[in-house]
């Protein structure tokens, strides 16, 4: 091999891998990346049953049914009215509570309108509303700043 | 009265940065000795006004003084005493303040231990540091200032976020920002080069020490953090791929590429723009990182507050600083001569590999952690990217690296041969692909891939043993000649090793868990029982239990093997006083390296309770790895070469004066001029795609 051959080899190599990682990242976009939904949006423009989303908005007061074992089934609305059923089976997050902020991940089971959750987030705060959600919910005006219990502070 | 001169200390500092900012770096310019010896000094007066300040806020905590807002905020009377100290940090404002206060350290540091840099050098490094250190000390009187009062004190404070109320807080921030605080160094030194327009294999040793300190400390930190979040969250997960965790995971790839690369620049001067680069991209990831966890833009267990004002100022000292770095660097670094010449079998090209690779799967984590954000920008869709995203296209794009990094030491420099290093490795390669087999059919379960991992992750630490073994000529030689050669080694080559292995005794950790772990999700009323991992797990019940600010309600469980009772355990709800926010602490118990690992969920409705339960074997190796590759890293630092500094002045002009070091004496097969100057280009042109995404 000639000099010029042997550096035109290194970097054919060197631009194939990260061609190869280049293609690596979009088909895993492809595969699993999840859209975020609220119920108001799954009702205007359903999704395919399968299909990998994010579905957040509050938890339905009184909905929360503990079945069998671990299985858990809940409902999940926003400011429309609209609420979508959802199951999971496994350890509920410990803020997780009726009335409050939740995003579940999962699918929708071919058939009937149930989301099937693997995933239940109600992260670490007791002021904390995941910010997909306060933000949609902002949008439909259900939003109220709570600003309750702070001083007034002096500069 | 006290927090009144805390807060004008800090403001001092800020006075004191700008004129280190200034004055040094025009001495260097004009080369007026006087103007240049303002850095050391003033470093040093800058980090002990800093330490000052932060010592006020630490004293404010510390006797609960409640008419300081960022204390009645987080704070809380009957908290123990070691939270209140260590929730000085657990706050967004006094989380900038750590920021700043090891800032300002490096710099001190950088002014009492380098003495021996050349005078502009210094005292250019230290400008630049300095200017780091005035944005943030701005960024910290303008929107996070933690020296304000409240007109009317309230009697209690609102006490610290239970999650963070545990010793994790007192170890995992203070060092990482020791590594990607650290991490600024390295800039600066590029930043100075850049300015200077001189850059040689000196200046890569100088960086050295700083790098692999900095390096050691972030393996830590994310070490500790990850370890920190397997036991408080209660998930049983040690890595969640969050936008956060990435932050600080992208410095230490980039951190990892750079401490390779500057070996090349330092043994054999190749190299250099590039090591320029990752200088500044790395540091330039951990300002990036800086600003995804303290702008609010994502909502993580980190985010303490969200403040738009904040997010921008941080943006803009991010924009100028890297936007500023990277212009220097497009405008001096086509000036800078380039270095020496290499074969692609060899150890620099080796070390090219794990460049590339090591910034590609940065490229990676950084598309995926980003991507969210600026779809969301540009069409309004909220994704997620989450786990699958990463393990698919991380977890694939690593495995070259793994497999290739026991070549790396025993190829040698120039030109390498690779067969020659087969050779030596069939011995590890053999080993390791035998004891993986082993390990898998005494756990009987997993795909192959996992026996293919269990042996990649062997071979690293195989290969870093295999690595001395030949260096000392074990077998070859006899026993006293091996000894002897092994205590001639420098001390480089053991850390190097340390760190290999380490990383590998971490795959083999990672690679264990993921295959091999067992989760049983199981009700259970008192006197049930559960099997796994070869235990029995028996629960008694639940009892309440009070702390000093929490109280808890316990269920408590019998391990049992063979019958026999081998440990109790329990594990609790929590509910803290004043947050009424309940938390899951996990039970766990250890089992040599493997991990039993308890987590209590919800009561059914006829009164049993959700028990979920792990059997984690050989997760230790994780964190254990990481200590294994830090240690390496100190090991590495206490090099003589590194001990005892740079070359003179006189070792550097013989050099230039020989022409056997020219950069024509080792030419390639047919090597000429025209040689020199794509080997050295070839590499950043290859890294730029990746590393910016």
């Amino acid at each position: 091999m000639t000099r010029k051959q042997k550096r035109l080899t290194v970097i054919g190599a060197g631009v194939s891998f990260i061609i190869a990682a280049v293609l690596l990242i979009m088909f895993a976009f492809n595969e699993s990346v999840a859209y975020f939904y609220l119920p108001a949006d799954l009702a205007t423009n359903p999704v395919p049953a399968g299909t990998r989303i994010r579905l957040g908005g509050l938890v339905g007061e009184g909905s929360v049914v503990r079945g069998n074992g671990t299985t858990v089934q809940f409902s999940v609305t926003d400011g429309t009215g609209q609420n979508v059923k959802v199951r999971y089976t496994g350890i509920l997050p410990d803020l997780f509570r009726e009335g409050q902020g939740v995003v579940t991940e999962g699918t929708f089971e071919s058939g009937n309108h149930e989301f099937i959750a693997d995933t239940v987030l109600a992260k670490h705060d007791e002021k904390y509303l995941p910010r997909d959600v306060a933000e949609k919910l902002k949008e439909q005006g259900l939003w109220q700043q709570v600003q309750a219990d702070r001083p007034e502070t002096r500069k | 009265m006290i927090i009144e001169i805390g807060h004008y200390t800090l403001v001092l500092a800020l006075a004191a940065s700008v004129i280190v900012s200034i004055v040094p770096a025009v001495g260097a310019r004009k080369r007026d000795l006087s103007f240049m010896d303002v850095a050391p000094i003033g470093s040093i007066v800058l980090f002990i006004l800093v330490a000052f300040s932060f010592g006020v806020l630490t004293y404010a905590h510390v006797v609960s003084d409640f008419s300081v807002r960022n204390v009645w905020e987080n704070s809380h009377s009957l908290m123990p005493l070691a939270y209140k100290y260590s929730g000085v940090w657990g706050n967004h404002e006094g989380s900038m303040m750590l920021w700043l206060l090891i800032l300002t350290f490096f710099s001190a540091m950088v002014a009492t231990f380098g003495s021996n840099l050349p005078d502009t050098l210094r005292a250019n490094v230290l400008s630049v540091q300095a200017w780091i250190s005035a944005a943030f000390i701005l960024f910290i009187l303008l929107t996070s200032n933690p020296f304000i009062r409240i007109a009317m004190p309230p009697a209690e404070g609102r006490e610290l976020n239970p999650v963070l109320q545990d010793v994790g807080l007192a170890i995992h921030p203070p060092l990482l920002y020791l590594g990607y605080v650290g991490f600024s160094v390295c800039f600066s030194f590029a930043v100075a080069a850049l300015m200077e327009g001189r850059i040689d294999a000196a200046w890569a040793r100088w960086v050295r020490p700083w790098t692999l300190a900095a390096w050691t400390f972030l393996t830590l930190g994310i070490a500790m953090g990850s370890y920190w979040a397997y036991y408080e969250l209660g998930w049983g997960g040690w890595w969640f791929w969050d936008p956060v965790e990435n932050a600080s995971f992208m410095p230490w790839l980039a951190g990892t590429a750079l401490l390779h690369s500057a070996v090349v620049m330092e043994k054999r001067e190749a190299l250099k723009i590039w090591t320029l680069l990752l200088a500044i991209l790395t540091f330039s990831l951990s300002l990036l990182g800086t600003f995804l966890v303290r702008s609010g833009v994502l909502t993580s267990v980190h985010a303490f507050a969200s403040d738009p004002t904040r997010g921008t100022f941080i943006l803009v000292i991010l924009l100028t600083f890297v936007g500023g770095s990277l212009s220097l660097f497009a405008f001096r670094a086509p000036g800078l001569t380039a270095g020496g010449l290499f074969a692609p079998i060899s150890r620099e090209g080796a070390l090219v590999v794990n460049n590339l690779i090591l910034t590609v799967c940065c490229g990676t984590v950084l598309t995926g952690t980003l991507y969210p954000l600026v779809l969301e920008i540009l069409t309004g869709d909220k994704i997620s990217v989450g786990a699958p995203f990463f393990n698919m296209t991380f977890g694939l794009l690593m495995v070259p690296l793994l497999l290739a990094v026991p070549f790396g030491p025993l190829l040698a420099w120039k030109r390498g041969d690779l067969l020659g290093v087969l050779q030596r490795l069939y011995g590890a390669a053999a080993l390791a692909l035998l004891l993986a087999l082993a390990i898998f059919y005494a756990e009987h379960r997993g795909p192959v891939l996992s026996v293919l991992g269990l042996a990649a992750g062997l071979f690293l630490v195989f290969g870093a043993v295999a690595d001395l073994w030949f260096r000392a000529g074990v077998g070859k030689v006899a026993a006293p000649v091996v000894l002897r050669r092994l205590k001639g080694l420098p001390r480089s080559a053991f850390g190097t090793a340390l760190a290999h292995a380490g990383l590998g005794i971490t795959v083999i950790g990672i690679v264990a868990v993921s295959t091999f772990a067992t989760e049983r999700m199981v009700e259970m009323r008192p006197g049930a029982t559960v099997e796994t991992g070869g235990y029995t797990i028996e629960f008694q019940g639940m009892s309440d239990a009070a702390g000093p600010n929490f109280k808890d309600d316990r269920g408590s469980f019998i391990v049992q093997e063979d019958g026999e009772d081998v440990a109790d355990v329990w594990s609790s709800k929590r509910v803290y006083n004043a947050h009424q926010m309940p938390t899951t602490e996990a039970g766990i118990v250890t089992f040599g390296l493997s991990q039993l690992y308890i987590s209590l969920g919800d009561f059914t409705h006829d009164g049993a309770i959700v028990v979920r339960i792990w059997w984690k074997p050989f997760i230790l190796c994780i964190w254990f790895g990481a200590i294994v590759m830090a240690v390496g890293g100190i090991v590495s630092l206490s090099d003589r070469r590194l001990r005892v500094g740079a070359p003179t002045r006189r070792a550097k002009l013989a050099k230039a004066t020989t022409p056997i070091a020219g950069p024509l004496a080792f030419p390639l097969p047919g090597g000429d001029p025209e040689g020199v100057r794509i080997s050295s280009r070839f590499a950043p042109d290859q890294g730029l795609p990746g590393a910016l995404g």
